[in-house]
């Protein structure tokens, strides 16, 4: 240590610069380190391996006559799945973008008219509209009325009156055949 | 505490850990009180009561709950049915729950009335309300572990209030839910915070006790203690007051415990929790009907919500909702500040109190709306009784409280008490 230059007794050595940078860097490196560390104590609580691998369902529709509708599991939420009629096409596509809060045209809800697809479950707080059985009451719009808070949906299931902010959300979902669906 | 008069065992702790002189000066001979304090300040020690017995109660019943969605309901009727005085323990907790914010309500209240949130109390009073939100996690969470059908649609609907928040709502709730509805990862994770949340609560009533003893009570006529003749020992006057508050206090408990358990209670949650059929009314437990009226009277043509979104502009009706019940309560910790009267009691500020029956009221007829339908009339009288809640807090408040002139005040609490006994 003899070669290391040494201030004489009693002198002021200019280093805040430098003992400013080692605070901040010493504090960054410490901050982003906590943070990396609290991560997965934060990410277990998201959905596990083994709840992300129940993810798909297969619908036989072949049962379903017109007019009916049924609901399917998938992912423990309700999916709607209705046999439209004719006129349930027709009021359903007749509707002017304008008249709806959440604007969609049916046919982008749709892949084959007469097949509805839809999650059961009202955007507002995530209950289940009533309208899949006979006598339940459909709403306004002759399709599905949550009786939680009071939305009403059309044959669409497109929000058209209450709190709910938007329409019932369309699964991805694929036609296997001609009676066959496979959800998710 | 005189230490030459101590047993010589006492002596020896208390040289080593202060522990007597300790509970002397906060709860004994050396705790000075203002003496004119009413009935009304013995809701903060009924309180205290009634945490100790959830938190027995509660470790008693988590000896014998399953926090799985397959067995969890049943786990809760063996309580009920096999285990040893286990009906009586579930009733306990249940009914405690109830008790806990009646007593509450009318801790604050009184603290409302009597301006017990004002200067030097503003921290006290910030910490019970962040008290009163652990109270109502926890309330929610142990609501749910029931897993009927009022505590999975109940889990369902309050969770889904966070998907409200634009852009992270979504991904926010499935994180809550650990899955993409309410389902055993939500049931096993609320029955551990459950279990976590009333220490949480312990800690923040150190807190507020701490705050508290800093100035003292506050009392019926609001005046700062002035001298020895204002105040009472705590031991032995106010420890025999709240042991006797305590007696009529648990005679009310009890009395629902043995006569009428599930008064509070809703019936549909003696269903099983089934994920596939809503209830068609769903109605949250009696202590959070006011905010779930304020949450529902946000529809898209109420015109506070109107004015605020700027027509619809800055967020939508379900966001308006959700922020409205969180600001319900969170108003309430700038109270200090928004009300701006030099003078704490309402005895001395006639308009002031006339404003707090009304908002009083006002709170009632808000949980009498969450709790019906909404639809028909029920609709504008709790959107003008949200209006008016707000109305209140943050327009007559600041306004009375600076334009009120208060009625002379006494000169000292015991001038006042000797005025009184006259």
């Amino acid at each position: 240590m003899s070669d290391t230059a040494t201030p004489e007794q009693g002198a002021q050595v200019d280093d805040k610069s430098k003992r400013d940078f080692l605070f901040v860097s010493t504090a960054a490196v410490g901050t982003v380190g906590t943070a990396m560390a609290a991560w997965p104590f934060i990410d277990q609580m998201n959905p596990a391996a083994d709840t992300l691998a129940l993810s798909t369902t297969e619908v036989d529709l072949g049962p379903i006559e017109v007019g009916q509708s049924i609901t399917v599991v998938w992912r423990g939420k309700p999916v709607f799945i209705r046999h439209r009629t004719a006129t349930e096409i027709k009021d359903a596509a007749s509707v002017k973008n304008a008249d709806l809060i959440d604007p969609q045209s049916d046919s982008d809800r749709v892949q084959k008219p007469e097949w509805l697809v839809m999650v059961g479950i009202c955007t507002h707080l995530g209950c289940i509209p009533a309208g899949q059985k006979a006598g339940e009451k459909k709403g306004d719009f002759g399709g599905w009325f949550c009786p939680c808070h009071g939305s009403h949906y059309d044959v669409s299931g497109r929000i058209r009156k209450g709190p709910a902010p938007r329409n019932l959300s369309i699964p991805s979902y694929s036609f296997l055949d001609d009676t066959k669906v496979k959800i998710g | 505490m005189d230490t030459n008069k101590m047993h010589p065992i006492i002596k020896w702790v208390e040289y080593r850990l202060p522990i007597f002189s300790f509970i002397d000066h906060s709860l004994g001979s050396q705790y000075p009180t203002p003496k004119n304090l009413n009935y009304w300040w013995n809701f903060g020690s009924l309180l205290g009561l009634v945490l100790v017995i959830m938190i027995i109660s509660g470790i008693t019943l988590s000896m014998h709950y399953t926090a799985h969605v397959d067995l969890a309901f049943n786990s809760v009727e063996r309580i009920m049915r096999d285990v040893n005085y286990g009906w009586l323990i579930r009733y306990i907790h249940m009914n405690g729950a109830s008790m806990f914010f009646i007593a509450v309500y009318v801790h604050i209240f009184r603290g409302l009335y009597f301006g017990s949130f004002k200067a030097p109390r503003e921290i006290l009073w910030m910490i019970g309300i962040f008290i009163l939100l652990a109270m109502m996690a926890s309330a929610f969470m142990g609501y749910v572990l029931v897993w009927g059908q009022m505590s999975f649609w109940g889990a369902t609907v309050i969770t889904n209030l966070f998907s409200a928040i634009p852009l992270f709502g979504d991904s926010i709730v499935t994180l809550l839910w650990g899955g993409f509805s309410v389902d055993n990862p939500t049931l096993n994770r609320f029955f551990s915070l459950h279990y976590l949340f009333p220490f949480v609560i312990v800690g923040l009533v150190v807190l507020h006790i701490w705050a508290l003893h800093v100035h003292g009570s506050n009392n019926p006529t609001g005046i700062d203690v002035k001298s020895d003749q204002d105040t009472a020992s705590f031991h032995p006057y106010f420890t025999t007051k709240d042991l006797f508050g305590m007696g009529l206090f648990m005679t009310f408990f009890m009395f629902f415990v043995f006569y009428a358990p599930n008064f509070f209670g809703e019936p549909d949650n003696y269903i099983p929790a089934d994920a596939m059929v809503t209830p068609p009314h769903i109605v949250p437990e009696w202590y959070f009907l006011p905010y779930y009226a304020i949450l529902r009277a946000f529809t898209g043509d109420f015109l506070v919500y109107q004015v605020i979104s700027l027509g619809g502009f800055l967020m939508d009706a379900k966001l308006a909702g959700v922020l409205a019940m969180f600001a319900s309560i969170l108003l309430l910790l700038f109270l200090p500040w928004l009300d701006g009267s030099k003078v704490r009691s309402c005895r001395f500020r006639p308009i002031m109190a006339m404003a707090f029956w009304v908002f009083f009221l006002d709170c009632l007829v808000l949980g009498y709306i969450g709790g019906k339908p909404a639809d028909g009339i029920f609709i504008p009288i709790g959107q003008f009784a949200t209006f008016y809640y707000f109305a209140h807090l943050l327009l007559i408040v600041p306004l009375v409280s600076r334009l009120e002139r208060p009625k002379s005040l006494p000169e000292s609490i015991n001038a006042s008490v000797l005025k009184a006994a006259e």
